[in-house]
């Protein structure tokens, strides 16, 4: 056999190397292109709104525009007295342009948020420059401090500084309650507003239990749907389906009529004597509520694919467990419920992550102690109009989740996640 | 020790799903000690739904079974310490070799070093040794089966089950398969049932065959005695190649008795015949019959030779002889003096006493 391997021609003379490449690039380019709608999809609709949510989460250039040269000028400013001469200047030059783009009460805004107190001054300071009293040739330090006794107080002068960075890191800490103090250290908020903290508890610990709560009552559930004969099971299939083919704002809906203090679940607890007619206990607007319709609404996320699972397991294997001399409960222990990891697995990630981001349901009949950080979100985002605020919470709520993703692929691998 | 004969019985067993049809009708059946007894019969002819009343997975509508003299229908499987290979193997996915054969021993709460020696006995057994860290989905099926059957046999049942457990395998592999289970029970003497719609399988694997057809034992025997002295004639056809001739008893003695075919006469065994008028099935095997046969025998006709197949070792004849178009003759193929061109018609003879005259079909 000789080692010398000859160049192999196509029919044209071209080298048959270069000719299957050529023919697999085009092949490549086609496949590329058939994804390509859907890429273009995924980039416009997910990666660049996510990058957008981000940048807005840490954005705070607003501030860092209307004063550039202030900000210019602080750089050489130690920060522990009052500020230079041409600081004061700066300043002035930079606040006169924003009164003429009338921009003036945005920055007033802005400063506040950082320190009480600036809306008044910068008021005052606006009204000093309308009236055009600031005499540039003389000591616009002397003129401005003059203006109001807080332009005298280095605190202020302080706060400016602090919103010079064109990134903030303010709105993660406020989500988690926590602020920049004047030293730039990171502070706890006084107690009575800590709110952020506990939501975000509340959440996790209600889809922690909403997720056991449907893995509970899903795992007989799809055990019985993967045994029972065609017909029935199919019949089964859809009265789990129906559920999920009904408007969730419906579903919630009769959840409501079902719970409320007069509804049917009490008045049946009533007829039962349960309880007395007086003292019908409240089963909505707080926790349980939300866990009730959490946990129905959540429910085939956890049947479908534990079915899906269980589908695929023999029933010989418990049979065998069984004729091995395993009792049926080591048969089931042993044998039938390691086999359902992956289905469990899958389950398990799909309602903890859908109920840590639930927002309808809770809003509806949760009331004040039911309801979850994505209603905060909701909160912000049409109510005080803190866009940033909401992304920034929006922007935890995916890395709570990445990190979920990440934990269960540690301890399970997600290789073993199946959902049909 | 003598055997017992009774090791395995089945006393008078019914079983209906629907409470309407019966699949098992009265079932009787003795199993010795050590014995290697096949269930043979078609889809749906009941043998699985019996194995699965001796595994406790079904219970007998009526009757009871006895294992070594004790009634078991109330026991539930798992303390019947019956050992069983399914038709799919049904080794657990997640465990490994070592895993899967321990878990009997295990849930039996058997010593750790006990455990050890047990798996390396059973899986040299099966010449498997070595295997123990290996998942089953990392073993061919041969291997999976013969894991299968080491983890039936390593807790030392009483009885083994096997429910068709090499229909998944290749031909060449069932066939070698076929003689390792074989010398396993020759080797340890346990008593095997054993499930199949293979009559080669059945006949090359047991000491005797339980042919089984509507909920019923057609018949019992030996192999060899299951293909010679066929009893009915379900059990004819189903067991290797028959040439039938329904007829009409016409003359009865003894030993032999006079069928009258649509068009000829032929001497034929009586043995489900009674009397004379007795509709029959005349049975008989392709290998009985003669071209041109030396000995004298007492039936002797000429056919017409309708297709000639080429086997290799033999060349199969269809003939049209007595009005039957199916008539099969095998001729080896070292005769090759005879002139067998289609068309052509040849003398074809037999005894008597290889044409069962059986129950009309």
């Amino acid at each position: 056999m000789s080692n010398e391997t000859k160049q192999i021609l196509t029919t044209d003379g071209i080298p048959l190397e270069i000719s299957l490449k050529k023919a697999e690039r085009k092949n490549k380019i086609k496949a590329f292109l058939l994804v390509a709608p859907l890429l273009l999809f995924l980039i416009i609709t997910y990666i660049f709104p996510i990058g957008e949510m981000f940048t807005r989460s840490i954005d705070d250039k607003m501030i860092t525009n209307m004063l550039p040269k202030t900000f210019k000028s602080m750089e050489t400013w130690d920060g522990k007295e009052l500020p230079s001469e041409e600081v004061f200047a700066s300043f002035l030059s930079d606040f006169k342009i924003l009164v003429d783009k009338k921009e003036h009460g945005k920055l007033a805004q802005r400063l506040n948020k950082e320190k009480n107190g600036f809306n008044t001054i910068t008021k005052k300071l606006f009204r000093q420059v309308k009236r055009d009293k600031i005499d540039e040739t003389q000591s616009i330090k002397e003129q401005i401090m003059k203006v109001h006794k807080r332009w005298r107080n280095v605190e202020y002068w302080q706060a400016i500084k602090r919103t010079a960075p064109p990134y903030t890191s303010a709105k993660y800490l406020k989500a988690m309650d926590m602020y920049l103090n004047e030293d730039n250290k990171i502070t706890q908020v006084s107690e009575d507003r800590r709110i952020h903290r506990i939501l975000w508890l509340r959440t996790v610990e209600v889809a922690f239990f909403v997720t056991v709560f449907c893995f509970l009552m899903g795992y007989p559930i799809a055990h019985l749907l993967a045994t029972l004969p065609m017909k029935y099971s199919n019949l089964l299939m859809i009265c789990v389906l129906l559920p999920f083919w009904t408007s969730l704002l419906v579903r919630t809906a009769s959840w409501m009529i079902l719970l409320q203090q007069q509804g049917v679940v009490n008045d049946f607890f009533v007829i039962i004597g349960l309880v007395s007619d007086d003292n019908r206990p409240e089963m909505m607007y707080n926790k349980v509520g939300t866990y009730v319709a959490m946990t129905q609404i959540l429910l085939p996320f956890m049947v479908l694919p534990l079915y899906s699972v269980m589908k695929t397991i023999s029933p010989s294997l418990m049979r065998a467990g069984k004729s091995l001399g395993g009792t049926p409960f080591i048969a089931f222990w042993k044998v039938y419920f390691p086999l359902t990891i992956p289905g469990i697995g899958a389950g398990c990630l799909l309602v903890f992550i859908l109920a840590i981001g639930y927002y309808i349901t809770p809003a509806l009949v949760g009331g004040a102690s039911g309801t979850l950080i994505s209603n905060q979100i909701a909160y912000h985002m049409k109510t005080t109009l803190d866009w940033s605020f909401a992304s920034a919470m929006g922007l935890m709520l995916l890395g709570g989740v990445l990190v979920i993703y990440w934990l269960y692929n540690k301890l399970v691998g997600v290789d073993n996640i199946k959902l049909g | 020790m003598s055997k017992n004969t009774e090791f395995v019985k089945f006393d008078k067993v019914d079983k209906s799903y629907d409470g309407k049809v019966l699949v098992v009708k009265d079932l009787n059946l003795n199993i010795s000690e050590g014995e290697f007894i096949t269930m043979l019969g078609p889809s749906g002819s009941g043998k699985t739904t019996c194995l699965m009343m001796l595994a406790g997975f079904e219970t007998p509508t009526n009757g009871e079974i006895y294992l070594d003299s004790n009634p078991i229908s109330n026991i539930p499987p798992h303390k019947r310490g019956i050992g069983m290979v399914f038709q799919n193997y049904a080794l657990f996915p997640h465990m490994t070799v070592y895993e899967n054969l321990a878990f009997p021993l295990r849930v039996r709460k058997v010593q750790k070093d006990e455990i050890d020696k047990k798996v390396d006995k059973a899986l040299s057994m099966v010449s498997l040794s070595g295997f123990e860290s290996r998942m089953p989905a990392q073993l061919s099926g041969g291997q999976q089966q013969r894991v299968a059957v080491a983890r039936a046999l390593v807790f030392d049942p009483a009885v083994v089950l096997m429910d068709e457990p090499l229909g998944a395998l290749d031909k060449n592999l069932r066939e070698s398969m076929q003689y390792e289970i074989k010398h396993i029970h020759e080797n340890i003497g346990v008593t095997v049932v054993y499930v199949t719609h293979d009559q080669g399988e059945a006949l090359t694997m047991s000491n005797r065959i339980a042919v089984f057809n509507d909920g019923k034992v057609q018949q019992l025997s030996s192999p060899d005695k299951l293909y010679e002295e066929p009893v009915n004639s379900f059990v004819a056809e189903f067991i290797g190649e028959n040439n039938t001739f329904g007829g009409e008893v016409t003359d009865i003695s003894k030993n032999v008795c006079k069928v009258k075919l649509q068009n000829g006469e032929i001497l034929a065994n009586p043995i489900s015949v009674n009397s004379k008028g007795d509709k029959t099935t005349v049975s008989i095997r392709p290998e009985r019959a003669l071209i041109n046969p030396k000995d004298k025998m007492d039936n002797n006709q000429t056919g017409k030779i309708e297709e000639v197949i080429y086997h290799g070792d033999h060349t199969r004849l269809r003939l049209d002889l007595l009005g039957n178009k199916e008539f099969i003759l095998k001729v080896p193929n070292s005769s090759n003096e005879l002139d067998l061109k289609l068309g052509n018609e040849i003398k074809v003879g037999w005894n008597s006493q290889d044409a069962r005259a059986l129950d009309p079909k």
